[in-house]
């Protein structure tokens, strides 16, 4: 079994909260929606607060910066990709891009990061930093969120 | 992920996940998932090919239309990780008086210098710098060659966070050293390990704190977890 195999293997096992009756949003048309990313990658901005290890708190990052710090602190991924190529965890060129060229209405001013590795229960990511960055989110008009993870 | 994606559908936000565990994603099943069984740690599939991140958006964003949910679908392309080393030199040894690992890190200094010119920004710097990592490593050395781990001077007492600093220095200097070409998932990783003093050393230290007894997370993180 190589790393990833074993990684994916030894997280399907972690407890899963399960959700009743779960939200279901219709959004607007993708060309007139607002997109932003969140991330479980812990990125940061070099200025911002690193984040410890189980941080359940998260961090914005602006649109514009590129000068991203990985602050995830798990070694069980591969962590140079966002050294080679940033797009390839946090697609920021890419919303760009597509909102240039009409696909999507706009790219949000501002994403979020959080950590992945979160504490097992998630209590917190689910009752208190979660909606406080969902709701930071939709100030800011943002229709349509895009997760991804390490 | 799937978590938060819940959390925000609820604020009134359509979320997608690009999911990497698919177990995971079924469990907590998301309102729409694209699962993407690529390398862990690139969700988008592959650096610097941004029409295939494209690709992966699109069908992410395809999600959207489907009338109600759960949703949950597999990208139809699968990338494994390259566990193979990547082909990358290292300096001869220079000062044969220091620690190999320690010679080693020194060595490497001008490809990092290289690395955070051509990026501006460089994830080392959790508890050490650039210029504390070749000392860190003389650190392990003693732990390796039997110090006691909790009185040799581990930076900031954060064994974890010391072993990011010294991985990702050596990291980023071979992204300098690999001539242009993109290392695939984890064959970055399997050149520390396998092909440097440094990660050599960390592996020694970790093997050594484990022996002697450190707690479980002191000494597990320190390194991936099949290693």
């Amino acid at each position: 079994m190589n790393g990833d195999q074993a990684m994916r293997a030894h997280s399907a096992t972690i407890p899963a909260p399960r959700f009743a009756n779960p939200a279901w949003v219709t959004p607007p048309a993708l060309s007139a929606a607002t997109v932003a990313i969140v991330t479980s990658a812990a990125l940061h901005t070099p200025d911002d607060d690193r984040f410890t290890a189980g941080d359940t708190s998260y961090r914005f990052i602006g649109s514009d910066r590129r000068d991203l710090v990985l602050g995830h602190w798990s070694p069980n991924f591969d962590r140079a990709a966002v050294a080679i190529d940033l797009n390839v965890v946090y697609p920021i060129d890419r919303l760009h891009e597509l909102a240039a060229s009409g696909v999507i209405g706009a790219v949000a001013p501002r994403h979020v990061s959080f950590a992945g590795n979160q504490p097992d229960d998630v209590a917190t990511v689910r009752l208190d930093s979660g909606p406080a960055a969902a709701a930071a989110l939709r100030a800011d008009g943002v229709d349509v969120v895009l997760l991804t993870p390490v | 992920m799937s978590v938060l994606a819940h959390v925000f559908e609820a604020t009134g936000i359509a979320t997608i996940v690009l999911s990497s565990v698919r177990e995971m994603a079924e469990k907590v099943s998301p309102p729409r998932a694209l699962h993407c069984e690529f390398p862990l740690g690139r969700p988008l599939g592959r650096p610097g090919d941004a029409a295939f991140q494209h690709d992966v958006l699109a069908r992410a964003f395809a999600l959207l239309g489907a009338p109600s949910g759960p949703v949950l679908v597999d990208h139809p392309e699968v990338i494994e990780a390259d566990e193979q080393p990547v082909a990358c030199a290292l300096p001869p040894r220079f000062d044969p008086n220091l620690p190999a690992a320690v010679d080693e890190a020194h060595g490497i200094r001008k490809a990092y210098d290289r690395a955070l010119a051509r990026r501006g920004v460089t994830s080392v710097g959790r508890v050490i710098n650039a210029d504390e990592v070749p000392a860190a490593l003389g650190v392990l050395h003693d732990v390796a060659e039997g110090a006691a781990w909790d009185a040799a001077g581990i930076p900031g007492g954060n064994t974890t966070a010391v072993c990011h600093d010294i991985r990702t220095y050596y990291e980023e200097a071979a992204l300098e050293l690999v001539g242009g070409t993109s290392p695939g998932g984890r064959s970055l990783e399997a050149w520390f390990f396998e092909r440097t003093a440094a990660g050599s050393t960390m592996l020694a230290a970790r093997a050594a704190m484990r022996d002697a007894g450190a707690k479980f997370p002191v000494w597990f993180y320190m390194a991936p977890g099949q290693r």
